[in-house]
């Protein structure tokens, strides 16, 4: 037998679910993250699972990672000192970077400076040029290459990157400058703007080269130290890291190309969500992550999360592949205010966190949360977590009373204000998902999770019309589930720049399989037997002369089956349903991507034993909760002891270890044969 | 005659109760509306101007024509009072001439698409938006003549007219309209872009509409612009006194050698009102300078600088229109008389903010930042591609430039950045693969920010390879008049423009001239101005000069203006800084509120020593006027 071990480590808690292979058994815990070494926090909730299930290491053959360790290298500047060389003339990219500044008229004025990424004192520039056909224009010079260099170990780099401009073209300046570095900077790591990513756009490119090289001592020492705790305890099996865009890759391509794995975090419960909708027999899904400072939503459509070609990762926009997943400040600690001047009711963004936290939680935080307002109105019971720990309800009222006074309304109209406005925050950013992209969001179920994800899941898909609303089966290890149940994935991308017109189908399939053949062996060398492995083409097209591509997936078979004109007419396509019209301007073939796939593990979810529909047996105890403008009778049920089939009746609320599901008053739900909560209108039966 | 609105349901919108939390979510709703609407623009916009650089802007307005949500204010409200026709539903309205709508745009190149939201018969909402266009034709291309002596010189001009009629397409206006530009392809995919955004905006205030009802929705739009009423007369009333106060800046020239142009204005406040005047400011020029004001506009632009100077929370809509009276003397640089050409008004518009800058603050030196807008540097290069591997095609670049964001209460300036909203630079990899072109050097110009507690940002030295023969226009301004420096802060470095001809001989070139012939292997060096500085620049940390320095962002030289001895390689020399900064202190006066330079007469003394360009000549208005 062999066991799945998925982690996830997040700022307050690691979560771990220990999945059975052949059963689909699984066992889930969660432990308090150490920040200063999370490797301790992930060893200490290895032991403990390990005990619960009775199994040792050596049973464990895959331990699969999601982890913010490269995304805090970034937000918190504490990347590795790295040293960047360009090309003459253009020493300050970094610093000028796309001359943007965020917000709107006059908001220059309130916009801090940023720091580069790679320090201009620790930036060089070397004579040597390309053209934009490739050509060598200037031949490195590479004398002034060996003395920048030697004034970067001089200033103590810790990691070098090349980034020239046209090396998307040609990298053999790039190349040779490596290998000067090897010579001249022995040990010190080295990325190339060619190989990290061989796209035009100069700053785009040696923003996400730079990227790579800022975290990737960081990614290493964790991973190596991960590595050899997890041998001491007995382990033996294989180690990868999720990818920002929801595949897997093994700790040394992570550590080599730590890019990749910039929104690893994110991406967890994405993936989770996709596994949870297989079982639950839903295709399109979207997903509502609620956490205590933020909100992260994503959109599944026929089992496919939508990838975007882009990281955001804070202020910065890094070309590495990634789930589509927006981000809005609103979360259970987003803090309620009035702002005296427009006497508005505001909702977050800033946040209590999880110190001093809510009021509620009685940890020093005094001002009103969206976490205070659900114990208000009665929406998270004031025993939780099965008792050890009691919310102070009486705190929070309060609280939420300063901002009903400010207001001239009743305590429970304000309370229900905040929790009106913070979901509609979260309703704001699905509909940039889903609205904006041309997706009709009534075709969509939407699934909510994290600690306060099921508070909110009813009513956000009343809002969205996305029925039903589903709490899934441990929605407060979702992450760790998903890193549990996803496949290895890996990719390659390169720029075309071709008019369609001007493209022979021979001239692009020489191209695509050139590049499958590269994804393909790399997934081999991390020991996938190359018959589990599968190939996709993704090609990007706009009219010649648009900024923003259409990527669109295509597989080998069919691209010669339906040849450029079929990718043509997709793409018209798509573009109609994105922007309402379509052009006459010739098509333009601006990117390729090929990426290879593993196989996604057959995991089974495990049934729930089959109930009479009557939830009766779950019952903790009766309960009043504030909805719909009124007090109205409620019932508190232990979701452990829930089967399936049973038919609950809102107004409820359903409690479990890490999480609460609120069923509204209008709604029913309905357990499903594995454990998923389906909640939807009375009306619609 | 004002518009006459077509309503086939005339049951008025019930004015009805908001609770405040509606209110607030309904705001939140337009907001991502008019977010949208950006995005689908630059998502499928054509020329450079819109899709790398984002020179277009958005609007959602309540039935009125006030501006709900947006970025420049309403112009709606003055063009129903001037829209000879009907307005009704299916229709779609298209104008760029900026007569006939108050300056609702300011030159004939900005394309407005305005767009009338119905729903059950009734007028909603309307939803607007402008961009720059590329080329419309007239004398160059770009269609942004400097020697041009009146609007006509400036390509197409577009009356408000109907690209829809009550759901039909008039194609043969588009035809007639699209026969006239260089570059139909940009136009078309621009005029798209906008028309998509429109659409994108009127169906969210529709789904909103569904939602919470029509009346709520209407009553809400309206609760909004009294809640920015309130807000913004409280902020008025602490933050204006009732004593005047004025201040004036200047365009250096005209590109026909006069100059400088001043713009003044005079600001108090008269019980809740506040009152802007313009009298002062010079008559109109007979080059393209000018600049049709939009007093709606400037109101926004005020109430935008209130906002972010003093409380950046609030959102911004037309609700405080009639707390503000802009007063703009008819004939003057900001109101000038049809048929004065309009193309150059960039240079006055960006001018428009360092004004308001220096009204604001001078009350309140703390929230006070330094100059830092020039304009938007344009360089247009345009020709046949006659490379040897090159396709021979027309091809025509538009390129804005920016130069140094000023010191700011809160710190430094950033170098090389956009003071205009959601502008972007276009990437060099870009402009090499789709032009005639190599960037030799993209950098910033190390000292050109003024010295200052807080630096101000360092302008863009970017230095063009031309590789095809062709014809370059260049539009810049604060090439002789420098941005100022605040409360004891340097000013900026001024604009520059070099170029340095294949057989090795150098001329600088003006700041604003045209059809300028260049050969394959010019170099053209486009020096940006830098923001100026904040604050006592003896006061700097000596440290972070020595690190400016090692960063290549500072000079040795340039350091002693902050008082700093070092070497090249950012050294310190503590105790001959010490020296330096007490002997500096000791002979400087006290420091001033405003530091312009050395003032207009020394600027025009100095002029052709210090900038290697003649000083412009002052205009004499009464000449001028004789000769028409």
């Amino acid at each position: 037998m062999t066991y799945r071990l998925g982690v996830d480590v997040g700022g307050t808690f690691t979560d771990l679910l220990l999945f059975d292979e052949g059963s689909g058994a699984f066992w889930r815990h969660k432990t308090p993250s150490t920040p200063h070494d999370s490797s301790e926090g992930i060893l200490n909730g290895v032991k403990a699972i390990m005990a619960d299930a009775g199994i040792t290491a050596e049973q464990i053959a895959y331990f699969l990672h999601g982890t913010t360790v490269a995304t805090n290298a970034v937000l918190e500047g504490k990347g590795a000192r790295v040293g960047l060389v360009t090309t003459q003339g253009y020493r300050d990219i970094m610093q000028i970077a796309r001359s943007y500044v965020p917000g709107g008229l006059a908001a220059w004025i309130v916009w801090p400076k940023p720091q580069p990424l790679a320090r201009l004192e620790h930036t060089v520039e070397v004579p040597g040029r390309m053209d934009a056909a490739g050509r060598e224009v200037a031949p490195l010079d590479e004398d002034a290459v060996r003395g920048a260099l030697r004034k970067l170990k001089g200033d103590g780099i810790e990691a070098l990157t090349v980034s020239l401009m046209n090396a998307y073209l040609n990298g053999a300046h790039e190349s040779r400058i490596g290998q000067i570095a090897a010579e001249e900077l022995p040990g010190i790591p080295v990325s190339l703007s060619h190989e990290v990513l061989p796209e035009m756009q100069e700053y785009e490119r040696t923003l996400s080269t730079v990227a790579n090289a800022a975290v990737r001592p960081v990614v290493s020492k964790y991973v190596s130290s991960l590595r050899t705790k997890l041998e001491q305890e007995g382990f033996k099996g294989r180690l990868s890291l999720l990818r920002s865009d929801g595949g897997l890759m093994s700790s040394q391509k992570a550590e080599e190309h730590p890019v990749n794995i910039l929104m690893s975090g994110p991406a967890g419960g994405v993936t989770g969500a996709l596994w949870v909708a297989k079982n639950a027999g839903f295709e399109n899904i979207l997903t509502l992550d609620v956490g205590g400072t933020s909100t992260d939503v994503a959109l599944i459509q026929g089992l496919e999360p939508r990838r975007q070609r882009t990281t955001e990762v804070g202020h910065l926009s890094v070309r590495a592949s990634a789930l589509d997943v927006k981000t809005v400040g609103a979360g259970g600690g987003s803090i309620a205010h009035v702002p005296q001047l427009t006497g508005a009711l505001r909702v977050g963004p800033e946040s209590a966190g999880a110190v001093p936290g809510p009021v509620a939680y009685n940890k020093g935080g005094t001002l009103p949360t969206v976490t205070d307002a659900n114990v208000v109105l009665g929406y998270l019971p004031e025993d939780l977590l099965g008792g050890a720990f009691k919310l102070d309800r009486e705190g929070a009222k309060a609280a939420v009373q300063t901002i009903a006074d400010a207001l001239g309304i009743s305590l429970m109209e304000a309370a229900r204000g905040i929790i009106d406005i913070v979901n509609e925050n979260m309703f704001g950013a699905l509909r940039m998902i889903s609205v904006q992209q041309g997706y009709d969001p009534r075709e969509f179920a939407l699934m909510g999770f994290g600690g306060a994800g099921p508070l909110h899941v009813n009513a956000v898909a009343r809002l969205m019309g996305s029925w039903p609303a589903i709490s899934p089966v441990s929605p407060g290890v979702l992450c760790a589930l998903g890193d549990a149940t996803t496949r290895m994935r890996t990719e390659t991308a390169r720029s075309f720049s071709r008019l369609a017109r001007d493209t022979s189908i021979a001239d692009l399939v020489s191209v695509l399989d050139d590049m499958a053949e590269q994804t393909r062996s790399e997934l081999v060398g991390d020991g996938i037997p190359e018959d589990q492995i599968t190939s996709l083409f993704e090609i990007d097209v706009r009219y010649a002369g648009q900024a923003f591509e259409v990527p669109l997936t295509i597989t080998q078979a069919v691209l010669e089956e339906d040849g450029i004109e079929g990718i043509l007419s997709r793409f018209d396509e798509e573009h109609l349903r994105l922007f309402t019209f379509n052009m006459d301007t010739p098509h333009e073939i601006v990117n390729l991507r090929a990426v290879a796939q593993g196989q996604a593990p057959a995991l089974p979810a495990a049934e729930l034993p089959k109930g009479d529909g009557n939830p009766q047996a779950a019952k903790i105890r009766d309960h009043t909760v504030w909805i719909d403008g009124s007090e109205r009778p409620a019932v508190i049920y232990d979701r452990a002891k829930l089967r399936q089939g049973d038919m609950i009746e809102g107004p409820a609320i359903i409690t479990e270890m890490d999480s609460t599901t609120l069923v509204e008053h209008d709604c029913t739900a309905r357990v499903d044969a594995v454990g998923n909560i389906l909640i939807t209108l009375k009306t619609e039966g | 005659m004002p518009a006459r609105i077509i309503e086939p349901n005339t049951t008025p919108f019930a004015k009805v109760a908001i609770d405040p939390v509606t209110l607030d979510i309904i705001e939140n709703a337009l907001r991502n509306a008019r977010i949208e609407m950006d995005a689908t623009l630059v998502r499928t916009a054509m020329s450079p101007g819109i899709r790398e650089q984002g020179d277009a802007f958005p609007l959602i307005s309540d039935p009125a024509g006030k501006m709900i949500v947006g970025q420049f204010g309403s112009f709606i409200d003055g063009f129903l009072k001037q829209f000879d026709g009907t307005i009704e539903d299916g229709d779609m309205i298209f104008l760029s001439d900026p007569y006939s709508c108050g300056g609702a745009v300011s030159h004939s190149n900005d394309w407005l698409v305005m767009l009338p939201v119905f729903k059950d018969g009734r007028l909603l909402a309307y939803t607007a938006m402008f961009g720059h266009q590329s080329d419309i034709g007239g004398s160059v291309p770009g269609s942004m003549p400097i020697g041009a002596s009146s609007i006509f010189e400036e390509g197409v001009r577009i009356p408000p007219v109907k690209i829809w009629k009550k759901g039909e397409y008039n194609e043969d206006l588009m035809k007639l309209v699209m026969h006239q530009t260089r570059k139909p392809d940009w136009c078309q995919a621009d005029l798209n872009a906008l028309i998509a955004s429109c659409r994108v905006a009127a169906r969210r205030v529709v789904e909103m509409a569904d939602r919470f009802g029509d009346d709520v929705y209407v009553s809400a739009t309206q609760e909004l612009l009294a809640r920015n009423h309130r807000a913004m007369k409280s902020l008025l009333a602490m933050a204006v006194a009732e004593e005047p106060v004025s201040f004036e800046d200047y365009i250096c020239d005209d590109g026909k050698g006069y100059g400088p142009y001043k713009i003044r204005c005079t600001m108090w406040r008269d019980g809740d009102k506040v009152i802007l005047d313009f009298q002062g400011t010079d008559p109109q020029s007979a080059a393209s300078i000018n600049f049709f004001l939009n007093e709606n506009m400037f109101k926004m632009f005020f109430g935008i600088y209130m906002i972010m100077v003093f409380d950046p929370q609030i959102l911004f809509n037309d609700g405080f229109y009639d707390l503000i009276e802009v007063r703009i003397p008819e004939g003057s640089l900001l109101k000038p008389h049809f048929p004065a050409a309009l193309s150059g008004r960039t240079h006055a518009l960006g001018r428009i903010f360092d004004i308001l800058g220096g009204l604001l603050g001078q009350k309140t030196p703390e929230f006070l930042n330094a100059a830092g807008f020039s304009s938007s540097p344009h360089l247009f290069y345009s020709g046949w591609d006659s490379r040897e591997d090159g396709t021979r095609d027309w091809f025509q670049l538009f390129q804005i430039g920016f130069g140094g964001i000023p010191g700011r209460p809160m710190g430094d300036g950033p170098d090389g950045h956009s003071l205009w909203p959601g502008f972007t630079n276009v990437p060099n990899e870009f402009l090499e693969r789709y032009f005639p072109l190599r960037i030799e050097r993209y950098a910033t110009a190390p000292d050109s920010g003024g010295a200052g507690l807080h630096r101000g940002g360092n302008g863009i030295h970017m230095t063009y390879r031309f590789l095809a023969d062709g014809e370059i226009a260049i539009h810049d301004d604060r090439w002789f008049v420098p941005p100022w420096g605040v409360n004891g802060g340097h000013p900026g470095a001024r604009a520059k423009k070099v170029l340095e001809r294949a057989d090795g001989s150098q001329e600088i070139v003006g700041n604003k001239v045209e059809s300028v012939s260049v050969k394959a292997g010019d170099l053209l060096h486009f020096i940006t101005w830098g923001g100026g500085g904040w604050g006592d620049p003896l006061a700097r940390d000596p440290e972070l000069v020595g690190l400016e320095i090692r960063q290549g962002l500072v000079t040795p030289e340039g350091a002693r203006a902050y008082g700093v001895v070092a070497d090249g390689e950012g050294a310190v020399d503590a105790d001959a800084t010490t020296a330096l900064r007490s002997e500096m202190t000791a002979s400087r006066g006290e420091l001033p509120l405003f530091d312009y330079g050395p003032g207009i007469d020394a600027l025009r003394a100095n002029c052709e020593a210090e900038t290697g360009l003649p000083a412009p000549v002052q205009p004499v208005w009464n000449l001028r006027e004789a000769a028409e």
